[in-house]
């Protein structure tokens, strides 16, 4: 019940941004710097999350399959293959991995 | 039909099949990191916003607490206010449309609407876009959440390390230059640093402090990480087909 709490909140406060931009004067709001701050943490986010993703288990670092995800997504991306193809290289790269034995 | 011979629902129609597909992983996903089927499809009906959508799991995932997720997932939204001033200037939707256009406000109808010119263009690229991809991402949610439930053990489908690849494919159409790469490593080894000495999720919220900060004291292009995940304009020859024409670009080092 708890989650759905944080869940439900979560919700509410990212339709509040996307109404604030309509209902707030945009001479209020056009600041090249908010809008560069809106940018910059998007993408401190995104690979934040990203490495949270492929090497953080709990409170350790851990080295695993995940790693070659990583690497398989990268490549995907450099091929300029479709998002969905490149979720798949990386749950391809795990699993394999782990079948030869790499956890 | 003439709607169809319309440039700008063209484009929004087969970004909203690219975009509304990915949802599948979306679904997977979300069941798999420990939410169940309803609060996967409650992210994807309300949030509606892939990045917070893929924050919110991903950080419950890490075993991070609800209100990190709740953290992450807002912070990723911020930009969605940005698009929305832009929206509303360009659009000028009145009464309830004000509201409607707010929740389908995300970064492919953003950039649907903003790559014409024409202002009727530009509000059937913003709908075609909006509807279409919040009616096959919901759809596609249910399938991947349905199917996620059913696979068993994530770990042996390497689902965690299709939660990597969802978030460096969400990163990467926007490390456009050297600042946005160098500002995705800062924050990745930002974040690296953190994890042995605080609880799951924080690292996330310490990275976006260290982003914001430098936001706040540099002076890079103001648009920079303002690009969507699919773009709809890749690969048409469209003469205008500027994402962001409402906000001044200064030293564009795109490409």
């Amino acid at each position: 019940m708890n989650l759905w709490m944080w869940l439900l909140l979560a919700c509410l406060l990212g339709y509040a941004w996307k109404l604030l931009g309509y209902l707030v004067p945009a001479s209020l709001l056009r600041n090249p710097r908010m809008s560069r701050i809106a940018g910059t943490m998007t993408i401190g986010l995104l690979a934040s999350l990203t490495i949270v993703n492929a090497v953080a288990s709990g409170q350790a670092l851990a080295f695993d399959a995940r790693m070659g995800a990583l690497a398989a997504a990268g490549i995907a991306l450099w091929l300029r293959a479709p998002f969905l193809v490149v979720v798949l290289a990386g749950a391809g790269a795990a699993a394999g991995l782990r079948l030869l034995g790499w956890s | 039909m003439k709607l169809l011979q319309s440039p700008a629902v063209r484009v929004g129609l087969s970004i909203s099949i690219a975009t509304g597909l990915y949802g599948i992983s979306f679904g997977a996903l979300g069941v798999t990191s420990g939410l169940d089927f309803w609060q996967t499809m409650a992210l994807s009906l309300l949030l509606f916003s892939g990045g917070s959508q893929f924050a919110f799991i991903g950080v419950v995932a890490g075993g991070g607490s609800g209100v990190a997720a709740m953290g992450a997932a807002t912070l990723l939204g911020m930009r969605n206010g940005i698009y929305g001033m832009q929206l509303n200037a360009l659009l000028q939707p009145r009464g309830w449309r004000k509201f409607a256009a707010a929740h389908v406000t995300i970064d492919e109808s953003t950039a649907t609407s903003t790559g014409q010119t024409d202002p009727d263009e530009q509000k059937r690229g913003f709908w075609t876009a909006g509807i279409g991809i919040f009616v096959l991402w919901n759809v596609f949610t249910a399938v991947g959440a349905l199917a996620g439930s059913a696979l068993g053990d994530p770990k042996q489908w390497g689902l965690d390390g299709a939660a990597v690849a969802a978030f460096l494919g969400l990163l990467w159409p926007r490390l456009k230059g050297r600042e946005p790469v160098a500002i995705a490593v800062v924050c990745a080894l930002a974040t690296v640093l953190a994890v042995p000495f605080v609880p799951g999720g924080v690292p996330i919220l310490i990275a976006a402090v260290v982003a914001a900060a430098i936001g706040w004291f540099s002076h890079g292009r103001s648009d920079e990480g303002l690009e969507p995940d699919v773009d709809p304009y890749a690969g048409h020859h469209h003469p205008h087909s500027h994402p962001h024409p409402g906000v001044p670009r200064s030293g564009d080092d795109a490409k």
